[in-house]
């Protein structure tokens, strides 16, 4: 992988940490931690933030001491939305993204579709926000300063790691020389050039596309809709595929196929890219803020836990940009993740529960893998017949539906369906609504005092744990004690608009039994306090 | 028209991946002789020589538009 920054047009929002001794470098032997989280993105922020709202103390390390460098994911899903509210940051990311939810496919100079990735009213969050990932990062570093059970240390480099049976040892470097810690676990959110994977042994194998990408975020004042605009061929780049999407202060990213035999080193300098982009606008009134040229992979860890090692995020799996399913697949990681380790921690699950975590997010990998393979391969076909193939699919596209729907410029991260053993089969029959091992589905909800808020408002009100979603036959849901308990109907939440009921198929006494991640562990039409506490037992691992 | 041309699969993405794969590692006129007998064995599961024509005449459309926006760009 090729990338550069030029340093042009440095952001304020990217931001220098400074290094911080710590009292554990004062001593000889390792000072026990319950849970070092190694790589301050993203990805190990929210869930150095999820397990520290749920009570545990953790360590966060990273190399670096500033954000704002390297790749740069922009594209944040309405899951990883939901998410983000959970943790304290949803509102913040939100009111500096831009939103969309509207994408368009242009072939030549028309337009072929366009697609609404949220075509539905009700719903706190949109499809996606635009954020540069530099003030995601930037946010969560101020939310995890906000806890002070975090201990971010900047510039600690992991050199060595020595497993036990019972933790493991890290040897980590300082500009005041090496400390060790130990850890009952260590989580590895230390992204696509994962320093502990190389520790533990694993490997990282998929496959590597041929063509190169360059990518430019540029600086302009442009009368582009906020839309996500891919072109197959466009007048601007004949014969490639091209990408415009917009950001927060006027900056667009713009992504440009190149050949496979191209040379990076001459493609990547401005004065090379600067033709390409003015060719695309129409004009040269832009700066650059960054420029990369990448050839992409897609491959994961066979497996994502080793030892007391865990692996979430770019560590454990890489994907092409085609879809947002790098940052998105990553923090459903974490979130699926906290709430297991969680209990492992508090002794509530038997240390099994984390199998879990590999089972259902090492499937998510395969999918998004899978979603983001082809849409790179239809892009760049590999063979003479794919590239016939594609032409006829873009050219049946002008006039069939059917050819529309077969045009891939990517397929947008939604979250998985996990195929788990912590679901509890369906024991009646459901027309629809979402079923085990789906993330909830939001919706508008008022309260008796007659404030507006959503599902999603009321699930995060309810503590983030085993939460029981009824709806109102009369008498109250029989939850066992631990367990949450929405309530829609009666004297519990109104159903505002009529979407709750809707969306989950709900007719008087039906009840969803949702996991502490949001996603539903079970569903009843006629629940009793023992089918909810099996279904309970059983997505907590406990038989 | 009798000729379905709306999005049929629950999965096009499945259907597209199938077909590109039946083809992967085969030189061009395997290829070609593979999508020859895929025409034919459609065709007969279709069953219908009125949708069989409507077809035709749909991807030869096609592929006259596809030349003349050739012709165009060569101009």
């Amino acid at each position: 992988m090729v990338q550069t920054n030029p340093g042009q047009g440095a952001s304020p929002a990217k931001v220098q940490f400074g290094y911080i001794r710590h009292g554990d470098q004062d001593h000889a032997a390792p000072v026990a931690h319950a849970v070092v989280v190694v790589g301050a993105g993203p990805v190990g922020l929210s869930f150095a933030i999820d397990l520290a709202q749920r009570g545990h103390a953790v360590v966060v390390l990273d190399d670096a001491d500033r954000i704002g460098e390297g790749s740069r994911a922009i594209c944040f899903s309405k899951r990883s939305l939901d998410y983000w509210d959970r943790l304290g940051v949803g509102d913040r990311m939100v009111e500096k993204g831009v939103v969309w939810n509207v994408g368009r496919i242009f072939h030549g100079p028309s337009e072929l579709y366009q697609f609404d990735l949220l075509p539905e009213p009700g719903h706190k969050r949109p499809a996606f926000i635009n954020l540069q990932q530099f003030y995601a990062e930037a946010y969560l570093v101020d939310r995890v300063s906000a806890l002070p059970s975090i201990s971010l240390r900047w510039r600690n480099k992991v050199t060595a790691l020595e497993q036990r049976n019972d933790g493991a040892v890290l040897t980590i470097e300082t500009p005041d020389g090496p400390y060790r810690l130990s850890a009952q676990y260590v989580i590895a959110c230390d992204g696509a050039r994962s320093s502990l994977r190389s520790m533990v042994g694993a490997g990282f194998s998929g496959k590597v596309f041929e063509d190169q990408f360059l990518i430019a975020d540029v600086k302009m004042t442009a009368a582009f809709p906020t839309e996500r605009w891919f072109w197959f061929d466009p007048p601007f780049h004949a014969g490639r595929s091209a990408l415009l999407h917009r950001q927060p202060d006027d900056v667009w990213r713009i992504d440009l196929q190149l050949t496979p035999d191209c040379d990076p080193q001459v493609e990547k300098k401005p004065e090379n890219v600067r033709p390409r982009i003015a060719r695309m606008l129409g004009h040269d009134k832009f700066e650059f803020e960054w420029i990369s040229l990448y050839k992409f992979q897609c491959r994961r860890m066979e497996r994502f836990i080793h030892g007391r090692v865990i692996f979430a995020g770019d560590s454990a799996h890489q994907v092409s940009p085609f879809g947002a399913r790098g940052a998105n697949s990553g923090l459903e990681d974490a979130e699926n993740l906290s709430w297991k380790l969680d209990r492992v921690l508090r002794g509530t699950s038997p240390s099994d529960l984390l199998e879990t975590y590999h089972i259902e997010r090492s499937a998510a990998a395969d999918e998004n893998i899978r979603e983001s393979t082809r849409a790179t391969d239809f892009m760049a076909p590999v063979s003479a017949q794919e590239a016939r193939l594609r032409k006829a699919v873009l050219a049946l596209a002008k006039e069939t539906e059917f050819g529309k729907r077969m045009v891939n410029g990517g397929r947008l991260s939604v979250p998985s369906v996990y195929e788990t053993p912590l679901s509890t089969a369906d024991a009646e029959a459901w027309a629809s609504g979402p079923c085990p091992g789906t993330s909830l589905l939001d919706a508008p909800l008022k309260a008796a005092d007659g404030r507006h808020l959503h599902l999603t408002d009321a699930f995060n009100a309810e503590g983030r744990r085993f939460t029981v979603l009824s709806f109102a036959n009369g008498t109250a849901v029989d939850a066992p004690g631990e367990v949450g308990v929405i309530r829609i109907g009666g004297d519990g939440f109104a159903d505002a608009e009529g979407f709750a009921g809707q969306r989950y198929g709900a007719e008087p006494g039906t009840a969803y039994l949702l996991r502490p991640d949001g996603y539903v562990a079970a569903r009843f039409r006629h629940p009793t306090r023992e089918t909810i506490a099996a279904a309970v037992a059983r997505a907590a691992g406990l038989n | 028209m009798a000729l379905s041309t709306a999005s049929n699969f629950a999965k096009p993405d499945d259907a597209f991946r199938a077909i590109v794969e039946a083809h992967r590692g085969l030189s061009d006129k395997d290829s070609a002789d593979l999508d020859a007998a895929l025409v034919l064995i459609l065709a007969n599961h279709i069953g219908d020589i009125t949708v069989l024509r409507e077809a035709i005449t749909l991807a030869k459309r096609r592929m006259i538009d596809t030349s003349q926006q050739q012709q165009q760009q060569q101009q």
